[in-house]
């Protein structure tokens, strides 16, 4: 698995971008190919979630490049991203409190009925679908997003950038208001969208996690790219010592 | 959310567990709005509280009458049309203080174009020229609505100064129009709209317009259960359906029957060469089928298309409204064009009703219908707000201020409670919300 061959699903090239004078991410390269999970590590500030936000289209990067399937992508917004069916579950969960989970799922790809009115019936049963699979006890379908639970909250995200068919998702701290039992499901479901062959960017800090479920890791410090490694190929404490030291193991690259 | 159409998502009752208490059975089989009652209960007691004052004090309970109660719907036509507008700007976090100023700069316009230019060009009294006004006029209010938009969504300066600034503006340029003149009288069509003399639609027009809005409910119902059904999900009991439909067409039938039990005065009777003694309804008058229409219009807007979606998930949270996509500048600017041509809309009434345009022609409005908004139940924090709410909200409004009118009230003491009404109403809200959230 870890030797990739062949045209990366994604490749994000020499990417800076810098807000006023901080430069957050400072010439970082990365690549994803179909059926991996790439972990993205390193401290709170190190820049991780500003670069996959140039991915997603949150942020316009400031210089680089984005390979979508070997081709040169442009992504000025979300809309771009998801049209290059780049999904993503964002770190503040990006939900409107005030609506409801399936209004937040379709949020800006809304079934509309043949008269182009907002199908909400259709949209809540098609989430009603979704959330059987993905969170068997989810129930409260018809409050606003605002009266759930943190990790209720999380699995409408997830349903969200699951729903509509990524190719490449991005998981920015998926887990992080997730107890134990919710956590090993978001597992399984990586483990899942694994083996359909899709992409993952994983911003994960649980260091058992990364070891477990990604192929390869990428440690960020300071808005650089300390190293990237095969997650087979180390220890959990070559990758701390990466993310605390910086201090990059001979297998890294 | 519940799936009845009045009901905008945020404000939507949880399907809660009936609880053994019957009241709150009923509330939540039939999933009626507690706030909506709350206005409700609210209304029928400043409305009780004026007659009986009236009754008590001046030995004549004025309130409670077709004549009061017509007037009022007149009046609450103009607030109650741009309090839907705001309802979208205060629900994406923004305000819109430049309303009053924009219907006195539309209304100007519009008196000058139908009274000195359209008449010269198609002669005095063509009928077109009142089509002509209205178009010119809404649309007039929309573009400065848009340039605020375009301030505030592009340029990056907050709605309250742009709109200060507008109110200021605006009204200066209603003054400069016509040098402060007054424009007096309007087109004889135009003049219907403002529910004047002959501007209402009778005793037969009002039981078609009711006998259409009571096919409307009923349509809403069965076609909601019908959806519900397709989908599988929980149904209202059929004696919650029944009992909605029934409250829904009774106060349809109730508002006609009132509406037409106030007869047309004498001199107009004369006019139309009836006896003295003959008796024919007013029925609806032109602006409140106009809010009514604007009501239901902006309704659907904001609970069944994308535009209404989305103007709440910016309220909920703007960040996530852009991440997944929607375009936050574009829509601000077309909630504030939507405001503006709804002040073109007000300003076509108020200046119809006065038969006339002054450049102070609204003066004060903005506070009218942010407060209506407010009232209504429009959170100032963003995100929660309904149509119907507001146009409750505008009749509150419009209510205390007739009803201190009829009283015999004056001005200072109208502002004050107006003002404590306001704050008061604000606070209740915060309880109310504390307690259901
Ligand atoms: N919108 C922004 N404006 C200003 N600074 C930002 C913005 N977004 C991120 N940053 C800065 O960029 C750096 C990296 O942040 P972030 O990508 O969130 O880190 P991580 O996700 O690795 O914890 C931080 O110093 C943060 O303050
Ligand atoms: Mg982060």
């Amino acid at each position: 698995m870890t030797m990739n061959k062949g045209t990366p699903l994604v490749e994000m090239r020499d990417i800076s971008i810098s807000f006023g004078g901080i430069k957050a991410v400072d010439h970082v390269s990365i690549d994803l190919h179909p059926g991996e999970v790439v972990g993205l590590l390193g401290h709170n500030g190190a820049g991780k979630s500003t670069l996959i936000k140039c991915l997603s289209g949150a942020y316009q990067k400031d210089t680089g490049e984005i390979y979508v399937n070997g081709e040169r992508a442009e992504i000025n917004n979300p809309r771009d991203a998801r049209n290059y069916n780049i999904e993503t579950i964002y770190q503040t969960l990006a939900l409107a409190d005030n609506l409801d989970a399936a209004s937040n799922l379709f949020l800006g790809r809304e079934l509309v009925t043949a008269a182009g009115f907002v199908d909400d019936a259709q949209m809540e049963a098609e989430t009603r679908k979704i959330m059987a699979r993905l969170n068997p006890n989810f129930r409260k379908f018809n409050v606003p997003v605002s009266a759930l639970s943190g990790g209720q909250r999380q699995s409408v995200a997830i349903a969200r950038a699951v729903y509509f068919n990524a190719k490449i998702l991005i998981m920015d701290e998926p887990t992080a208001a997730l107890g134990p039992q919710e956590t090993q499901m978001v597992a399984e479901l990586i483990q899942e969208l694994k083996r359909q062959g899709l992409g993952i960017f994983l911003i994960e800090h649980d260091i058992h996690a990364v070891m477990d479920l990604c192929d390869r890791a990428v440690v960020m410090k300071n808005g650089q790219r300390v190293g990237t490694v095969n997650v087979d190929e180390v220890t959990d404490d070559d990758i701390l010592g990466m993310i605390i030291m910086g201090k990059k193991p001979a297998k890294a690259y | 959310m519940t799936k009845t159409p009045l009901t905008a998502p945020p404000v939507a009752p949880a399907q809660a567990g009936a609880g053994g208490n019957p009241v709150k059975r009923f509330l939540s089989a039939t999933e009626i709005d507690t706030r909506l009652l709350g206005m409700l209960a609210a209304l029928l007691l400043i409305w009780g509280g004026f007659h009986l004052y009236g009754a008590i004090v001046n030995g004549n309970g004025a309130f409670l009458t077709p004549r009061n109660l017509w007037n009022l719907s007149v009046q609450t036509s103009s607030i109650g049309i741009m309090a839907t507008g705001m309802v979208l700007v205060i629900i994406t976090r923004n305000i819109d203080l430049s309303v009053g100023s924009l219907i006195g700069v539309t209304g100007m316009t519009m008196g000058i174009l139908q009274v000195d230019i359209l008449p010269q060009i198609f002669g005095l009294g063509h009928w077109s020229i009142w089509i002509i006004t209205c178009v010119a006029g809404i649309a007039l209010g929309a573009l400065i609505g848009a340039f605020h938009g375009w301030l505030i969504a592009y340029r990056g300066i907050p709605s309250f100064i742009v709109t200060l600034g507008g109110l200021m503006v605006w009204r200066g340029m209603a003054f400069i129009a016509n040098g402060g003149k007054t424009i007096s009288p309007v087109d004889s069509t135009f003049a219907l709209l403002g529910g004047g003399p002959g501007g209402n639609v009778g005793a037969t027009g009002s039981w078609i317009v009711g006998l259409i809005a009571c096919a409307g409910v009923v349509w809403l119902l069965v076609n909601g259960r019908r959806q519900r059904i397709k989908h599988e999900f929980p149904l209202r009991p059929i004696w919650a359906e029944v009992t909605l439909g029934a409250i829904g067409c009774g106060a349809i039938i109730g508002s006609v029957l009132l509406m037409n039990a106030y007869p047309l005065p004498r001199g107009i009777l004369r006019q139309m060469d009836l006896p003295d003694d003959a008796f024919v309804s007013h029925g609806f008058a032109i602006p409140v089928l106009i809010m009514i229409a604007v009501g239901i219009a902006m309704t659907i807007l904001m609970t069944r298309t994308r535009f209404g979606r989305y103007v709440f998930a910016i309220g909920g949270n703007p960040e996530a409204a852009a991440l997944a996509g929607i375009n936050t500048r574009w829509m601000t600017l077309k909630i504030f064009a939507l405001m503006g041509a709804l002040s073109g809309l007000a300003a076509i009434i108020a200046s119809a009703r006065l038969n006339s345009a002054t450049n102070a022609l609204g003066t004060l409005d903005e506070l009218y219908v942010i407060a209506a908004a407010v009232i209504g139940g429009t959170s100032l924090a963003g995100g929660v707000g309904t149509i119907y709410g507001a146009i409750l909200g505008a009749l509150v409004m419009q209510s205390l201020q007739s009803g201190m009118v009829l009283i015999g009230f004056d001005a200072a003491i109208q502002r004050i409670v107006v003002g404590v009404v306001l704050v008061l109403a604000v606070y209740l809200d915060n309880l109310y919300r504390a307690r259901t959230k």
